[in-house]
C-alpha cells in the first residue's frame, strides 16, 4: 500500500498461516494447564464440600464416654472425647472455616471460594442442613446460644476500609425459631455512656449470647476505641459497658466474660486473654502470655479454650484456668473452633 | 502556526475530505482494525487477570485489603511514569510499533511470572509493576499509530472503533476467567497460563499485521526534552492536558463505583467481575457511534454528554433506585461515560500534536489524566471515611459538574474543540 508498510515483505497468506499455527500451539498450552489443574484439584479431594456426611472412625480405639468436644480439624467438622482429646476423632466431610455447636445446633461458616461466597450452614444433630444463609467476606467468628436457638457470625468484608489501612467486619444474627435475620448489627442503635452514638466507621464483631436468647454481648469499634457492648436483639440496641474488650465469650453461669484485650490498648501489639467480672467490671488476666486472636470458648465455669496459631499456620486448641492461676495446657493438637458437646 | 498544518495523513485508502457516509467509516482503515484486534486479544488476557486478581490476592494469598489498595496505587503511578518514557522513546527513535511490541510482550510474560512469584507480597508487587509498565509502554505508541492511520476528520470514528474492539476484549476477559476457573477446579494458575497464551497471540498479531509509520528519522534535536517542554508551552496542548486532568479528577475509579454498588445492594463477592462486564458491554456498544457523533457534532459536546452521564452515576449511587434497575442504569451510564470521553479525548489530542512528538504528547495527556485520577480516588477514599459514602458521592457529582464547565471554558464548544488561538 505505501512505503512505510514494514510487513509488506511477507505475503498475507504466510502471515495468516503463522498466526494460525501460533494460535493452535498457544491453545494447546492453555488447554494443558486447565486439564492438569482440573486433575490436581480432583486428587486432593478439595472439591465442593458436601453438606452431610457419615461420620468416619479414625482408628480402632473406641471413643471414651462423657462430654465431647467439637472442633475443626484441618477445616473438617470433627468430634472427640473431652476426657481423651488426643484419642480417636470422628471426622465428617463438612468443611468449615469456623464452627460452633450448642444446644444441638451447629453453625458452620463455609470457606470463601474463588467463585462462591461463604455461607452459614445451620446443621442439626444429625448434620442435616436446616438453613443456608449466603454471606459476603472472609469467615471470622461464629457462636450459637446455649439452647441452640440464636446464631451469630462475623466476617471480614474486603475493601470496606480502602483508604483507612484498617479492616471492616460484618456481623449478623439469625433467630432460628422466628426466622428473623439481621444481616448487619451496624443497623442497631449504639449508645455510649447512655447517649446515642452515630458514626460512619462503626464495626461490630464477636457476638456471645445470654441465656434469655435476647440479650447478647459483642465488640463495637469506632474512632479507634473497641468496646464491650450489651445488645438487645428485640429492641435493636447496643450499649457500651467497658473499653478495650474484644471478642467476648459469656461464661456458662452468665456472670463473667472471657475476652481478648489489646496490649496497652494497641491491637498492633497483640492481644492477651482476660476475664471480666460483669458485676464489678474487674479484669483478671489469664496465665496465657502469648498473643491470642480468637474468641474463647468456655469448657465449664472454670476453664476457657482457645486456638493458638503455630508458625506454619496450623492451629492447636489450648486451655487456661479462668481465675488466672496455673499454666496454659494444650488440649487438642491440630484443631480450632472448640465447643463442648453433651455426652453421646 | 505549525499545529494547524500537521493534520493531514494519507495512510488509509480514504479520499480527500468530505466523503460519503460509507466512506467515512472506510476511512478508519485496516491498520486501525489490526490495532483493534491486538487490543481486543490483549484485553481478553489482561481482564482475565484483573477480574480474579483481587480474589487471588485477598482470598488466595490472604493479603489485607489495605495492602491490595497500596499495590493498586503504586501500579497506577508506575503506569503513568512509564507511559511518558515509552512515548518519548517511540518518538525519539521513530519506531512506535517496536516500542508497543515491547510493552505487549512484557505484559504477556508477567502472566507466566505471576504464579511463579509465589505467595509473598514483594515479588507479586514487582510482577504487577512489570505488567503495568508494559501497559504504560504500549498505550501511547498505539494511540499515536491510530492517529497516524486515519485522517483527522475520521479520528473520532477511528478511536471509537478501536475502543469498541478493545472493550469487546474487556467484556470477554472476565467471562473467560470465570469459565477457566470453573473448568480448572478453581485453579488460579490455570487462569494465568491461559491469559499468557491469549496475550502471546496478541503479540503475534501485532508483529504480523500492524503497519508502523516510519517517517524518516526526525532531524537531530527535534525530538528532545527541550522540544517536549516547548510542546507543553503551546496553549492548545496545555489546554488539552488541563482537560485530561479535569477528566481524571472527576472520576473516582471503577473500584469505588463497584464497591458502592456492592455495598448498597449487598452483592456477593462473585458479582464483582460481572460489574465490570456490564460497563464494558455499554462501552463497546456505544464507543463507535459516539466516536462518529463526535466527528459530526464536535468532540467537546460529546465529552460534555459523558460528564452528564458520570454525574448521573454519582447521584444514582446515593439515589432512590434499587435492585436491577439501579445496576442497569449505573453500569449503562458508566459505560456511556467511558464511550463519550476516553477515545474522544484522544481524537481531540491527535490533530493538536505535531507528528514527531505525537506519542510523547499523547502520553502526557494520558498521564495527566491518570495522575489526577490517582489523586481523586485517594481523596474520595478519605471523603468516604470522613463524611460517609452518601455525602462523598454527592461531592464527587458536584466536582464532575465543575470539571465539565471548566472543560468548556478551556476547549470551547467549536467543532475542533481545541480553542481558537493560533
Amino acid at each position: 500500500m505505501n512505503g512505510s508498510n514494514e510487513t509488506s515483505g511477507t505475503s498475507r497468506r504466510t502471515r495468516i498461516l503463522v498466526t494460525a499455527i501460533a494460535a493452535v500451539l498457544l491453545a494447546a498450552l492453555a488447554t494443558t494447564a486447565v486439564v492438569r489443574a482440573r486433575a490436581a484439584s480432583g486428587d486432593t479431594g478439595t472439591g465442593a464440600p458436601t453438606a452431610a456426611a457419615d461420620p468416619a472412625e479414625f482408628d480402632g480405639r473406641k471413643p471414651a464416654a462423657g462430654p465431647r468436644l467439637r472442633v475443626l480439624s484441618n477445616g473438617l467438622l470433627s468430634t472427640l472425647s473431652l476426657a481423651d482429646p488426643t484419642g480417636p476423632r470422628t471426622v465428617t466431610e463438612q468443611r468449615c472455616d469456623r464452627a460452633y455447636t450448642a444446644g444441638g445446633t451447629t453453625a458452620c461458616l463455609t470457606p470463601t471460594g474463588a467463585l462462591s461466597g461463604p455461607r452459614l450452614l445451620v446443621l442439626d444433630e444429625n448434620h442435616r442442613t436446616r438453613r443456608t444463609v449466603p454471606l459476603t467476606g472472609l469467615p471470622n467468628r461464629t457462636r450459637v446460644s446455649a439452647d441452640g436457638r440464636m446464631i451469630a457470625w462475623t466476617l471480614f468484608v474486603g475493601g470496606d476500609s480502602y483508604a483507612g489501612g484498617g479492616f471492616s467486619t460484618r456481623t449478623g444474627i439469625l433467630d432460628t425459631r422466628t426466622g428473623r435475620l439481621v444481616t448487619s448489627l451496624e443497623e442497631f442503635a449504639v449508645y455510649k455512656q447512655g447517649r446515642r452514638y452515630r458514626a460512619a466507621d462503626i464495626n461490630v464483631w464477636g457476638v456471645t449470647f445470654a441465656a434469655d436468647d435476647n440479650r447478647f454481648y459483642a465488640t463495637v469499634s469506632s474512632a479507634g476505641v473497641r468496646s464491650l457492648v450489651e445488645g438487645d436483639f428485640a429492641a435493636g440496641t447496643l450499649r457500651t459497658l467497658a473499653d478495650n474488650v474484644e471478642c467476648p465469650s459469656l461464661s456458662p453461669d452468665g456472670r463473667r466474660i472471657a475476652f481478648k484485650q489489646a496490649v496497652d490498648a494497641d491491637p498492633a501489639k497483640g492481644w492477651r486473654l482476660a476475664v471480666l467480672d460483669l458485676a464489678t467490671l474487674r479484669r483478671t488476666e489469664l496465665s496465657e502470655t502469648r498473643n491470642v486472636d480468637d474468641q474463647a470458648a468456655w469448657l465449664d465455669d472454670r476453664t476457657v479454650a482457645y486456638a493458638l496459631q503455630r508458625g506454619d499456620g496450623t492451629n492447636d486448641v489450648w486451655t487456661a484456668a479462668a481465675d488466672g492461676t496455673g499454666r496454659p495446657r494444650m488440649l487438642v493438637p491440630g484443631a480450632n473452633s472448640p465447643s463442648v458437646l453433651p455426652p453421646a | 502556526m505549525y499545529l494547524s498544518t500537521i493534520g493531514r495523513q494519507a495512510s488509509s485508502a480514504a479520499g480527500p475530505e468530505g466523503p460519503g457516509r460509507r466512506g467515512r467509516w472506510k476511512a478508519v482503515g485496516g491498520n486501525v482494525l489490526a490495532l483493534g484486534t491486538v487490543s481486543l486479544v490483549t484485553d481478553v488476557s489482561a481482564e482475565m487477570v484483573t477480574a480474579v486478581l483481587p480474589l487471588y490476592l485477598v482470598v488466595g494469598l490472604g493479603l489485607s485489603p489495605a495492602a491490595y489498595g497500596l499495590l493498586d496505587g503504586l501500579n497506577t503511578g508506575a503506569t503513568a511514569l512509564l507511559r511518558i518514557v515509552g512515548g518519548y522513546v517511540a518518538d525519539r527513535i521513530s519506531r512506535r510499533k517496536a516500542v508497543a511490541a515491547v510493552g505487549y510482550g512484557l505484559s504477556a510474560l508477567t502472566k507466566l511470572a505471576l504464579p511463579a512469584a509465589g505467595g509473598s507480597a514483594t515479588p507479586i508487587a514487582l510482577v504487577l509493576a512489570a505488567d503495568r509498565a508494559g501497559k504504560g509502554l504500549r498505550t501511547a505508541p498505539r494511540d499515536a499509530l491510530i492517529t497516524l492511520s486515519a485522517p483527522p476528520h475520521a479520528l473520532g470514528r477511528a478511536f471509537g472503533v478501536h475502543r469498541a474492539m478493545d472493550s469487546v476484549g474487556a467484556f470477554a476477559g472476565p467471562l473467560a476467567a470465570l469459565a477457566v476457573l470453573a473448568l480448572a477446579g478453581q485453579s488460579f494458575d490455570a487462569v494465568f497460563v491461559t491469559s499468557f497464551s491469549v496475550a502471546a497471540l496478541g503479540v503475534v498479531i501485532l508483529l504480523l499485521f500492524v503497519r508502523d509509520h516510519r517517517a524518516p528519522r526526525p532531524p537531530a534535536g527535534s525530538v528532545s526534552v527541550k522540544a517536549v517542554g516547548g510542546l507543553l508551552r503551546t496553549a492548545p496542548v496545555r489546554r488539552l492536558v488541563g482537560a485530561a486532568c479535569l477528566l481524571g479528577f472527576a472520576t473516582i475509579g471503577d473500584g469505588f463505583v463497584y464497591l458502592l454498588l456492592q455495598r448498597r445492594e449487598d452483592l456477593s463477592v462473585g458479582w464483582f467481575p460481572l460489574l465490570a462486564v456490564g460497563t464494558s458491554l455499554a462501552y463497546l456498544v456505544l464507543a463507535a457511534p459516539l466516536g462518529a457523533l463526535a466527528d459530526r457534532i464536535g468532540r467537546v459536546p460529546v465529552m460534555l454528554g459523558g460528564y452528564a452521564a458520570l454525574v448521573l452515576v454519582y447521584v444514582l449511587l446515593d439515589g432512590p433506585l434499587h435492585g436491577t434497575p439501579l445496576l442497569v442504569a449505573v453500569l449503562g451510564l458508566y459505560g456511556l461515560f467511558y464511550a463519550a470521553t476516553e477515545g474522544v479525548l484522544m481524537a481531540l489530542a491527535g490533530p493538536v500534536l505535531p507528528e514527531r512528538l505525537r506519542t510523547t504528547g499523547i502520553a502526557l495527556v494520558q498521564s495527566g489524566q491518570a495522575l489526577a485520577y490517582l489523586g481523586s480516588s485517594a481523596l474520595f477514599g478519605v471523603a468516604w471515611q470522613l463524611w460517609g459514602s452518601g455525602t462523598a458521592v454527592l461531592v464527587a457529582a458536584a466536582i464532575a459538574v465543575a470539571a465539565a464547565l471548566a472543560t468548556v471554558l478551556l476547549l470551547g464548544l467549536d467543532k475542533e474543540g481545541t480553542g481558537t488561538s493560533s
